[in-house]
């Protein structure tokens, strides 16, 4: 019972988040939102018993790259007539999300999901722990995880190259 | 689908509402840094997936992805606001309609 409530509270809290993200008219309001979505996220990863992706949830996405957002944000300094909330006329927006949720989420929702009924499995007590994930990553994993360093690497040097001014 | 017990189609119920918030924001606001902050919101909406099926396989394959795609998402916000830093630079403005150079 207390595990339905948890998870009611974190998915409300998600789900408003994530709504208020996409209508702030402000983007540091909408930054500061999106802390919120990741948060309550993080604490659904921790009821599925992901102990680790939870804590890097919180320490990359709402510590490293949140912060690079707002910090870039801050930086281009926008004036009042660069925040407009909607691209189209509001009918147009309506439609395209009338389309939008009758497309993808009314099937998930109301074909996919009712006709399965996935069960969880069975798990020892040490699932997604640190130690666990470490083991995966530098057994099976190996030559990816090499690969999302190269990855890094190239983003900071493409990063570097494109926002100087002068090379 | 019952209030109760939590079952992994509430998990993956929850996953696509996300994806579908995030999908609306990219489609319909104009400011820049709007579409960026909604495509992490949709990264996270299929990591939620990926864990919800590490927890039914009971493989930790998916905790792995998640952290791939994680520091995927870093390099690809870096990358991203250096794009949205030159193209201010050049445009003096964050207003997805302007960045039209390409049409003509």
């Amino acid at each position: 019972m207390l595990e339905a409530m948890v998870f009611y509270i974190l998915a409300a809290a998600s789900v408003i988040f994530g709504l208020l993200l996409i209508t702030r008219v402000n983007p540091i309001s909408s930054a500061m939102t999106l802390i919120g979505v990741f948060g309550a996220l993080a604490g659904l990863y921790a009821m599925l018993n992901a102990s680790f992706v939870s804590i890097i949830q919180i320490l990359v996405y709402a510590g490293g790259i949140m912060v690079l957002v707002i910090f870039v944000i801050m930086l281009l300094n926008l004036h009042k007539d660069d925040l407009q909330p909607m691209r189209a006329q509001p009918f147009w927006v309506i439609l395209a999300l009338v389309a939008l949720f009758g497309t993808i989420l009314g099937p998930i929702l109301f074909c996919v999901l009712p006709n399965k009924d996935w069960t969880w499995g069975s798990l020892t007590p040490d699932f997604g722990t640190l130690m666990m994930v470490g083991e995966k990553i530098f057994s099976d994993f190996l030559f990816p995880f090499e690969i999302l360093s190269l990855i890094l690497l190239t983003a900071v040097i493409g990063a570097l190259v494109m926002a100087k001014r002068k090379l | 689908m019952e209030l109760y017990p939590i079952t992994p189609n509430h998990y993956l119920a929850l996953s696509a509402v996300l994806f579908t918030i995030g999908i609306a924001g990219v489609l319909t606001r104009k400011n820049v840094f709007m579409t960026l902050m909604s495509l992490e919101l949709m990264l996270n909406a299929v990591n939620l997936s990926f864990i919800t099926f590490a927890k039914v396989n009971s493989d930790l394959t998916g905790h792995v992805f998640v952290l791939f795609v994680v520091s995927i998402a870093a390099a690809e916000a870096c990358v991203g606001l250096a794009i949205v830093i030159a193209l201010f630079r050049l445009k003096e403005t964050v207003n997805l309609d302007m960045f039209k150079s390409l049409k003509n």
